[in-house]
């Protein structure tokens, strides 16, 4: 009986007529399949077209406005400082005496006058307002100049800069093109835009600031998140008993990886700032809040790569004797690292890119000094972009790119360094 | 039911004895009382259909069921007259003194040396780097492995062949100086070249260690062992000496079981 039902019914019957595997029904068939099979392929490739598309022109628009950010016009600047500094020496600008020297010239007097001899009345609107700075600046780096009738290159105003790159300008086009065509008018790379912090004038307003204050939050964030969130996966995986708390426990975690970002501000608002009172809008309370955002995040991907080593590993260093502990730091955590990495790469990711929950600590604070330690009031990348996006002033539009083009570089690298460190964990073994 | 084994081996010296054994997963009873001597001089096989509760059992014997929550053991098994269930039992140290060797080869994703130093390092068993080596060279050898990879100990011990990596993780239990060594289904994941080299081993530590085997293939038994106990439903039906046990089976269970009735 068993033989017989395990041959195929036809042979078994004897009569049933052959499959026609050539039938026009048949034909039609196949034929259907391969045009399922087409049809779904060029959906498959439609779609990666369009999303590299959608990347293309994200990365077209942002660089192309931001590449102007980088960019900062100069103007030539012709002044007779033997005249009109009054026959300073270049030795009284060297050595101990220089910034005696430097404030008892009238430096600011001296450039007025210039810009007024050279350029005339106009000659206000298109040399930025603390131009005098950078004529006490290049005299500290070269004394020599005051026994001179040197030229100078120094920051046009934001308008006198915009025209430059391409915006019109009725009032400033006549003396641009004059400017500009006598030779006077050059782009150089805006140095100052990676060194300054923010500021009012768009020529001269910079990006450490918010660079260093994401640096700091990042690294509040990292230091807290990652040992407990690490440590919360290993006890739960390795040690917690299966109850009802415990899944209580899971559910709750999971849930608060899902918990929106402006919550936790809320959260950081009344337990950082309110209940513990510690310094409104900084660094540390930044990273504070991101740390309670990023958490779950880590905890979750660790869990996934402790519970993914193999039992037998487990059993092995058991068998001969390891203690719990050491079957944990020896043999579970070198091979979960790179998982565990792997989420705490996004986590931080997601991080540093947040930008609402730290509106609710008052990181949106104007701040024009980069933060010097973990409490003193800073910015960070995203809330960077996001007040500058805020501004009427045209000229930050193209910093706002600037900005978004170092906060995705920051990322690149971060992200890079993850990446690097977590491949080599994985051929250590 | 059982056949008590005390009267076969007064004459050789006793390891490891085991009275009413119960192993519970939570309600369900999985070893239903069992009587066992295990002594140092003879290999011991545990044969029996899936299911019935030799590797269970096996695992008592060196408390790696503990790390299932669920189980729970009554009676009292002893090492050298000791229980090792008693809380005065370290448990780390029991399966030092009683090592096991898995089912599937399972060497740690470290090099071959480390696979074998892992244990004495832990355990504090050497003073200096020449002694872990000889350690190394000593358990390798026993091991019958170290002709194959004298030149090649830097190497992941996961690159070796199949049967390599199981003559690897014997070296392991080997080097940590065990009394008893455990093996469940050794060879169940080899092929029969390496099936017959890890017998081979087996002879030659036999005396060395007491070692008790768990095979579904009851040639093997027959091959390696000198005393055979044969499990159905959780029961151990009938334990005596390997040759009688397939000859002239006292059980009338055990008689199905080897002639194939079932299995």
């Amino acid at each position: 009986m068993s033989e017989a039902a395990a041959m195929p019914a036809a042979t078994a019957s004897g009569h049933k007529a052959q499959t026609d595997w050539k039938s026009a029904a048949m034909r039609k068939r196949v034929a259907r399949r391969y045009a399922a099979e087409k049809r779904f392929k060029a959906v498959g490739l439609m779609a990666i077209v369009l999303s590299s598309l959608f990347l293309a022109f994200l990365l077209f628009v942002m660089v192309s406005n931001g590449a102007k950010g980088f960019q900062r016009t100069e103007i030539a600047l012709p002044i007779d400082f033997v005249t009109l500094s009054g026959g300073a020496s270049p030795e009284s600008l060297k050595g101990n005496g220089q910034d005696a020297t430097l404030a008892s010239l009238d430096i600011r007097g001296i450039t007025s006058a210039a810009i007024e001899s050279n350029y005339g009345e106009e000659g206000r609107k298109i040399f930025a307002r603390n131009a005098w700075v950078e004529v006490r600046e290049q005299l500290r780096d070269d004394p020599e100049l005051i026994t001179q009738n040197a030229t100078l290159w120094l920051s046009a105003t934001s308008a006198f800069d915009r025209i430059n790159k391409g915006d019109s300008n009725a009032e400033l086009q006549p003396i641009f093109e004059k400017v500009d065509s006598d030779g006077n008018v050059r782009s150089v790379f805006n140095l100052p835009f990676l060194t300054n912090s923010d500021g009012v004038d768009p020529a001269l307003v910079g990006i450490w600031g918010a660079l260093k204050g994401s640096l700091m939050t990042m690294f509040v964030t990292l230091l807290l998140a990652f040992p407990i969130g690490v440590l919360s996966a290993v006890y739960l995986e390795e040690y917690a008993p299966q109850n009802r708390w415990t899944d209580l426990i899971e559910v709750s975690i999971n849930n608060l990886a899902a918990v929106p970002s402006i919550i936790f501000g809320l959260l950081g608002l009344v337990v950082f700032l309110t209940w513990m009172d510690l310094p409104r809008s900084s660094a540390l309370v930044g990273g504070l809040t991101l740390a309670l955002m990023t958490f779950p995040v880590i905890v979750i991907a660790a869990r996934n790569a402790v519970k993914a080593v193999p039992p037998s590993i487990r059993e092995a260093a058991l068998g001969i004797g390891a203690s719990k502990v050491q079957v944990i730091f020896h043999h579970v955590l070198p091979l979960a690292i790179p998982g565990i990495m792997t989420g705490t790469i996004i986590g931080m990711a997601r991080a540093l890119g947040e930008t609402a929950p730290l509106l609710m600590i008052g990181m949106r604070a104007f701040t024009a000094t980069p933060p010097g330690n973990l409490s003193d009031p800073s910015t960070v990348l995203p809330v960077q972009i996001f007040l500058w996006s805020d501004e009427v002033n045209s000229g930050f539009v193209e910093k706002t790119s600037a900005a978004i083009i170092i906060l995705l570089l920051f990322l690149l690298t971060m992200n890079a360094v993850a990446i690097w460190l977590r491949n080599r964990f994985e051929t250590r073994w | 039911m059982n056949t008590h084994a005390t009267d076969m081996t007064a004459t050789t010296p006793m390891k490891m004895a085991t009275r009413d054994v119960h192993v519970f997963y939570g309600k369900k009873e999985a070893i239903k009382g069992v009587d066992i001597d295990i002594d140092m001089d003879n290999v011991t096989a545990f044969i029996g259909p899936s299911g019935c509760g030799k590797s269970t059992f096996l695992r008592t014997l060196n408390r790696m069921n503990d790390t299932i929550p669920s189980a729970r053991v009554t009676g009292t098994i002893t090492l050298d007259g000791e229980d090792i269930y008693d809380s005065a039992m370290d448990v780390v140290q029991l399966r030092a003194r009683v090592g096991m060797v898995f089912q599937k080869p399972n060497p740690f994703p470290k090099s071959i040396y480390d696979n074998i130093a892992y244990g004495p390092r832990i355990h504090g068993l050497a003073t200096d780097k020449a002694e872990l080596d000889r350690i190394v060279e000593k358990s390798l050898q026993r091991a019958g492995l170290w002709a194959e990879v004298k030149d090649r100990l830097g190497d992941s011990g996961t690159a070796l062949s199949g049967g390599q990596q199981q003559r690897l993780c014997i070296a392991r239990a080997i080097a940590v100086d065990p009394e008893v060594i455990l093996m469940d289904e050794p060879c169940s994941a080899l092929d029969p070249i390496a099936t017959a080299k890890i017998e081979e081993l087996i002879h030659e530590l036999r005396g060395k260690y007491a070692i008790v085997i768990v095979t579904h293939n009851m040639q093997q038994a027959a091959r390696v062992s000198q005393r055979t106990a044969f499990f159905h439903l959780g029961d151990m039906v009938e334990y005596g000496e390997t040759s009688e046990l397939f000859t002239n089976p006292k059980e009338e269970k055990t008689r199905d079981y080897i002639t194939g009735r079932y299995g």
